[in-house]
């Protein structure tokens, strides 16, 4: 479980261009980690390649916060 | 997700090893715009729905030197432009280069004009743009690199008695291309358009004599114009040297609309 945690900070540290350091659980894309809408769909699309899953448009939609996007693949994975 | 682009894709400089998607690239302008980038070292998917003048195509592109890849699909039908992409990601493992270049006419007034004519030519000239687009900045983004280049018309600009799907399809394209280059730029893909006006092909060739004479008559440069007019304006579009060029049409024309 910590596994896709440290996979989903990677991810979203290689899309953004930050320090996997900076990303925080309670992160919000957009307000703390200065992703655009472009960058949301590109992380949601990623996630989607990583983990061999789909997240359909409105579950997407509710994906704003890092610990969002762990709880999603979470559930979908276990 | 790759950082490491060659300098020579994001600089001036070579284009030789990309990839290319030409749509509708059997014949015409398309298979010009092909032949003009496989000059350059580029490989190219030769897309048709006319397959076997694809392979023929393709076969001529490789004694250039480059890889050529004919491959069959409907750029009207995104169930086809789906796998088409899957295919040439598989094969080339990336794409530089999409030219939206195949179309259609089914001329008649309005008055007279079919809903399926119209469907027809909206769907294969301006939807095809949309579903290839769709693919290719998927791929593109990964990049952070990518041209692409749609083929609409100078009826587009001037309207045209008896093109009333085709001239309205190639209104769109100018709209998509903009939107397009917007969504895309912090990409590092550009989204341009050219606008031919009357260049020599079999689908020109085929007006009575007269309807020829009377739009030579309406061209400053006094001649239509060749596929290589148009196939130079496209290589210059999606070369490294024209990074700064976005949202924007190249009318190649003669001077018939400004
Ligand atoms: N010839 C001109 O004077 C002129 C002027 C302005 C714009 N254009 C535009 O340039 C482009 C090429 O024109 P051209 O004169 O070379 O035409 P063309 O008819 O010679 O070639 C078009 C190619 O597209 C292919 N095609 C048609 N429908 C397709 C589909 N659904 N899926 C995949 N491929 C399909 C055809 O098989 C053909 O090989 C078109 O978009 C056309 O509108 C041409």
């Amino acid at each position: 479980m910590a596994e896709i945690e440290g996979k989903v900070k990677e991810i979203i540290s290689k899309q953004l261009g930050i320090d996997v350091g900076q990303i925080k659980l309670e992160s919000s894309f957009i307000e703390d980690l200065g992703a655009d809408s472009l960058d949301n769909v590109e992380l949601v699309m990623a996630f989607e390649e990583a983990f061999g899953i789909q997240i359909p448009d409105e579950a997407a939609e509710k994906i704003t916060k890092v610990q969002d996007a762990v709880d999603y693949i979470k559930g979908k994975l276990g | 997700m790759d950082a490491d682009i060659p300098a020579s894709r994001t600089m001036s400089g070579t284009m030789m090893g990309q990839t290319a998607l030409v749509t509708g690239s059997a014949r015409g302008i398309g298979k010009g715009i092909a032949l003009a980038l496989a000059k350059k070292g580029v490989n190219v998917v030769i897309s048709d729905v006319n397959i076997e003048e694809a392979k023929v195509v393709a076969t001529e592109m490789e004694a250039l030197g480059v890889k050529a890849m004919p491959l069959k699909f409907d750029v009207s039908n995104s169930v086809e432009v789906t796998s088409a992409f899957a295919q040439i990601s598989e094969a080339f493992g990336r794409l530089d280069i999409l030219v939206n270049n195949a179309g259609i006419t089914r001329d008649a007034l309005i008055m007279r004009m079919k809903d399926e004519d119209w469907d027809a030519v909206i769907n294969i000239n301006l939807k095809s743009v949309f579903l290839c687009s769709k693919e290719a900045v998927k791929l593109m983004s990964k990049q952070r690199y990518g041209r692409i280049v749609n083929i609409a018309s100078v009826v587009a600009f001037m309207g045209n008695a008896g093109q009333a799907n085709y001239s309205a399809s190639k209104a769109g394209i100018i709209g998509l291309t903009k939107t397009t280059a917007k969504e895309y730029a912090k990409r590092g893909i550009t989204a341009n358009a050219v606008a031919p006006g009357f260049i020599k092909t079999a689908m020109t060739d085929a007006l009575p004599e007269k309807v020829k004479e009377d739009m030579l008559a309406a061209i400053p440069i006094g001649q239509f114009g060749e596929i290589d007019d148009v196939a130079n304006a496209v290589a210059f579009l999606v070369s490294p040297e024209a990074r700064y060029i976005t949202g924007n049409v190249i009318h190649v024309n003669g001077g018939m609309y400004m």
